[in-house]
């Protein structure tokens, strides 16, 4: 288990920067929040991490992100290689809809492995259990991932994530999408993954970041703002604009 | 805008309801009544031709399609469409065997690519729908048909030709016009709108789900098997049914190559002759008296109803693709790029 | 837990990327293969094509069998233009009416109905076309012509331009509909005023690809026009046309006229290759501008 540093990241969509010498420290073991307002490029950020934003088209990034003690954008790294160590979970629940729940959740171990099918299953298994899926889906293994409840695919989306065994969780906005109850669900999950996982989360909801993590970063116009322990931030900030936005009195 | 020209806008005077009100419904029953001309066009055109082929189907019956023999000569007429329909099956099956891996492989890089190589890439294939098929007929035969009959025919008479089997398909005279050469020029021909159906169908896969394979560690091919090739399956399908239909009517540069004699046999590089092709090349001789003109617009109805029942079909697969991926007008974005390359 | 097993390094085997490789290959193999025919048959065209053209070239009708290289093939240019502009002359209103009644009134089955009618027309393979027209014009008129010509070509141009400007009318902003019907204007004027005007270029863009199109075809005009040796502007009689020419240069056994089926081609590629660029540059100026 490892932590991740970004240092003086930088990152345009086409001639549009979004973010500004970014700087942040992903200790290990612990979850880190990333707020803001929309558009102030947290998703961005955290897409960084994994090399996911220079899919986009006309995307570009400089700066460095060190993980394991190799920059993640060093001339010989390759991004699937990271892609594999950095998991991530996404906005939106995006289970691969022409395969089954257990496909699902062991569609990125089976790549590039030949792996027997009483051994996937039990892969499979032990990343629904620690998704905390397992006890719903046990017998629907066969069912298509989408035909699961908003949450239920969410926590299927988690699993796959950690099917690969990865080192470090990203998860971008995850409940965003979910009701309450789900939403609940997936913040008590965050929770147990924190033992295991360094853990990096994009959230809109203070209330949520308050709640799950133990350092938040407040970012505003794609430059951070302040980076300090989630206490601090939400009881004595240094900055005002920090103060304003976690007391609701911005944006 | 001249709105404020218009006299009925000064201030006091009652706009002309009445008159505006006639004018709109003539205005918008006349538009009616030419779009349902489309409809019309259609039903006369598919009556028309079925009435002018009736009197051979009716003496032929289903024997038309099955005939080998086709003879206009008064007194021993008779009218067998097989070696046609063979001759068409034949060249659109090879067009779209080769031309569908070519066509999969571009929309996926025109999906893929990015930077300033990828508009001038798609442009180019648009440009090749543009190519009139005389154009096309003339270059097949004078530099492709003489390239092929001395190198390539030769080669794989020599090669796959000694195949058991599969080998019949490459044997013979490799001199002349042959089925072959019309294949290859109706895959070049059909390669742009089964990219541009394709490539519409693979663009509207989620970002997302590229995205959910990328992140958990797949590779670029990883990712098009696991993420984009799922849901864009149909539509390919789709496409080629597409692609097929338009190799089936392809006319003049089938029938420039082809050697238009309609026989049956197993090899590929034998002359041949295709629904289309042999309509352009005995119009001229069908007069009103006996059947002849009559078997020619049934071998019209034949196409027409095979072409008919193709773009009936691809329109199924293309939707499926966008039924699965729910949404968001992407039909719309298929039509537009099919309207680019007709 | 998971960790409990202790973490597997994972990394990407030699065979992955191998394979990931070999697949881009592939694309741009693919690509590469598409591409050849096109650079091949532009370059053929002209260099072949160059031999062709002359003074007599565009001013004369064919010569004698004695020395056939001294005509030329005015009369397949008159007749194109003849023909395709008595076809873009009869589609072009049918299918301008035709998009508006789409995008601005059609509703319902009926209008889907009309859609889908449309896309099957575009489908239809073009020598149908031609054999409806001389089934049902050139044998009732006891004469190949130039307006029969004209009609089958009608028949492959209506729908391309229909759809084709529907979807262009389609882009104009909903807004702008609704603030000039505020003013109180009625619909159709809303429409020929508003709506046409803002579409302009689009609907300009359409009509030239449907007569690109019109300008290649050649099946169909084959069974109507037929072809002609000599100069004809009555659009009775039977006429002649470049792809015509060309199909028939190409087939002679007289070889110097095969040289001049290569000189119809390279006019014939040059026209419809302007057109269609033009129209793409002019689309995507509009979509900007629009947008």
């Amino acid at each position: 288990m490892r932590g991740v540093e970004v240092g003086g990241l930088s990152a345009w969509f086409g001639s549009k920067q979004v973010l500004h010498h970014v700087n942040l420290v992903a200790e290990t073991g612990k979850v880190t929040a990333i707020i803001g307002p929309s558009g102030c490029g947290k998703s961005t950020l955290i897409r960084c991490m994994n090399r996911l934003h220079e899919e986009v088209r006309g995307a570009r990034v400089e700066g460095k992100v060190l993980f394991d003690g190799i920059d993640l954008y060093g001339p010989g790294t390759d991004p699937v290689e990271v892609r594999r160590r950095i998991g991530m979970v996404f906005q939106r629940p995006n289970p691969f809809p022409t395969m089954s729940v257990l496909d699902n959740a062991v569609a990125g171990l089976r790549l590039g492995v030949k792996l027997s099918k009483v051994e996937l299953r039990e892969r499979g298994e032990r990343a629904l259990r620690a998704a905390g899926l397992w006890d719903e889906v046990k017998d629907r293994l066969g069912e298509p991932g989408a035909k699961l409840s908003g949450g239920q695919q969410q926590r299927l989306c988690i699993a796959r994530a950690l099917a690969v065994e990865p080192e470090v969780l990203l998860m971008d906005e995850p409940a965003s999408a979910l009701d309450p109850a789900s939403t609940l669900r997936i913040e008590e999950l965050i929770g147990e993954l924190k033992d295991d996982y360094t853990v990096v989360i994009v959230t809109h909801n203070m209330q949520q970041a308050a709640r799950v993590s133990d350092f938040t970063l407040f970012m505003l116009y794609g430059e951070v703002v302040e980076f300090a322990p989630t206490q601090k931030i939400f009881t004595r900030p240094d900055d005002q604009r920090t103060e304003d936005y976690v007391t609701g009195r911005f944006g | 805008m001249s709105a404020d020209r218009d006299p009925s806008w000064h201030a006091g005077v009652p706009p002309p309801r009445r008159h505006s009100r006639l004018a709109d419904r003539l205005f918008s029953g006349w538009s009616a009544v030419i779009g349902f001309g489309l409809i019309l066009l259609l039903l006369a055109l598919l009556l028309e031709l079925t009435a002018g082929g009736w009197r051979t189907f009716s003496r032929f019956g289903f024997g038309f399609l099955i005939g080998r023999n086709w003879n206009p000569v008064r007194g021993r007429e008779s009218f067998g469409a097989l070696p046609f329909v063979f001759g068409t099956l034949v060249t659109s099956a090879l067009a779209v065997l080769l031309a569908v891996p070519v066509a999969v492989g571009l929309a996926l890089l025109l999906n893929e690519v990015r930077g300033a190589i990828r508009n001038p890439l798609a442009s180019f294939v648009d440009l090749l729908a543009a190519i009139p098929s005389v154009v096309y007929g003339l270059w097949g035969l004078f530099v492709l048909k003489p390239m092929f009959d001395r190198h390539l025919e030769p080669f794989l008479t020599s090669t796959i030709g000694k195949v058991p089997i599969v080998g019949a398909l490459f044997q013979g005279n490799p001199n002349g016009p042959d089925l072959f050469t019309a294949g290859v020029i109706l895959a070049i021909m059909i390669v742009p709108i089964v990219t541009a159906v394709s490539r519409e169908v693979i663009a509207v896969v989620p970002r997302d789900l590229r995205e959910a394979a990328l992140a958990v560690g797949a590779t670029r091919y990883e990712t098009i098997r696991m993420a984009v090739l799922p849901y864009a399956r149909s539509g390919i399908v789709g496409a080629t049914m597409l692609g097929l239909g338009r190799a089936l009517g392809e006319t003049i540069a089938v029938s420039m190559v082809v050697g238009n004699r309609p026989q049956v046999g197993t090899s590929l590089f034998q002359a041949g002759a295709t629904i289309p092709s042999w309509i352009a090349s005995s119009f001229r001789e069908a007069t009103s008296v006996g059947l002849h003109r009559s078997a020619l617009l049934a071998l019209a109805v034949v196409l027409v109803g095979v072409a008919l029942l193709l773009a009936f079909l691809s329109r199924l697969f293309v939707s499926r693709t966008e039924r699965l991926v729910a949404g968001q007008g992407a039909g719309g974005a298929v039509e537009t790029e099919m309207l680019k390359v007709t | 837990m998971i960790v409990a097993e202790g973490r597997a390094r994972p990394w990407v085997s030699g065979a992955r990327k191998w394979q990931d490789r070999g697949f881009t290959i592939f694309m741009w193999a693919c690509a590469t293969v598409a591409m050849v025919p096109l650079v091949l048959i532009t370059l053929y065209v002209a260099t072949r094509g160059y031999h062709a053209l002359s003074i007599n070239f565009f001013t004369k009708e064919p010569a004698g069998p004695l020395d056939p290289t001294a005509g030329g093939i005015l009369q397949s240019f008159i007749g194109s233009a003849l023909i395709v502009g008595m076809a873009t002359m009869f589609s072009v209103p049918l299918g301008v009416f035709a998009a508006v009644y789409l995008s601005e009134y059609g509703r319902g089955w009926f209008a889907s109905a009309m859609r889908l009618i449309a896309e099957v027309l575009l489908s239809t393979p073009s020598i149908v076309a031609g054999a409806f027209i001389w089934s049902v014009v050139v044998v009732a008129m006891g004469s190949f012509s130039a307006v029969a010509g004209a009609l089958s070509l009608t028949v492959l141009m209506w729908p391309v331009i229909a759809r084709a400007t529907e979807e262009v009318l389609r882009l104009v902003p909903q807004d702008l509909r609704e603030g000039a019907l505020a003013l109180g204007l009625p619909r159709w004027k809303v429409i020929l005023r508003v709506v046409v005007p803002t579409a302009g270029a689009g609907t300009i863009t359409s009509i030239m690809l449907a007569v690109a199109r019109g300008l290649g075809e050649t099946a169909p005009i084959l069974l109507t026009a037929l072809g002609n040796d000599f100069i004809n502007t009555n659009p009775l009689q039977p006429t002649d046309a470049v792809p015509l020419r060309i199909y028939d240069y190409a087939r002679t056994s007289v070889e110097p006229l095969h040289v001049f089926a290569w000189g119809g081609a390279l006019i014939l590629l040059a026209a419809v290759l302007v057109l269609s660029i033009a129209a793409r540059v002019l689309s995507t100026r509009q979509q900007k501008r629009i947008a």
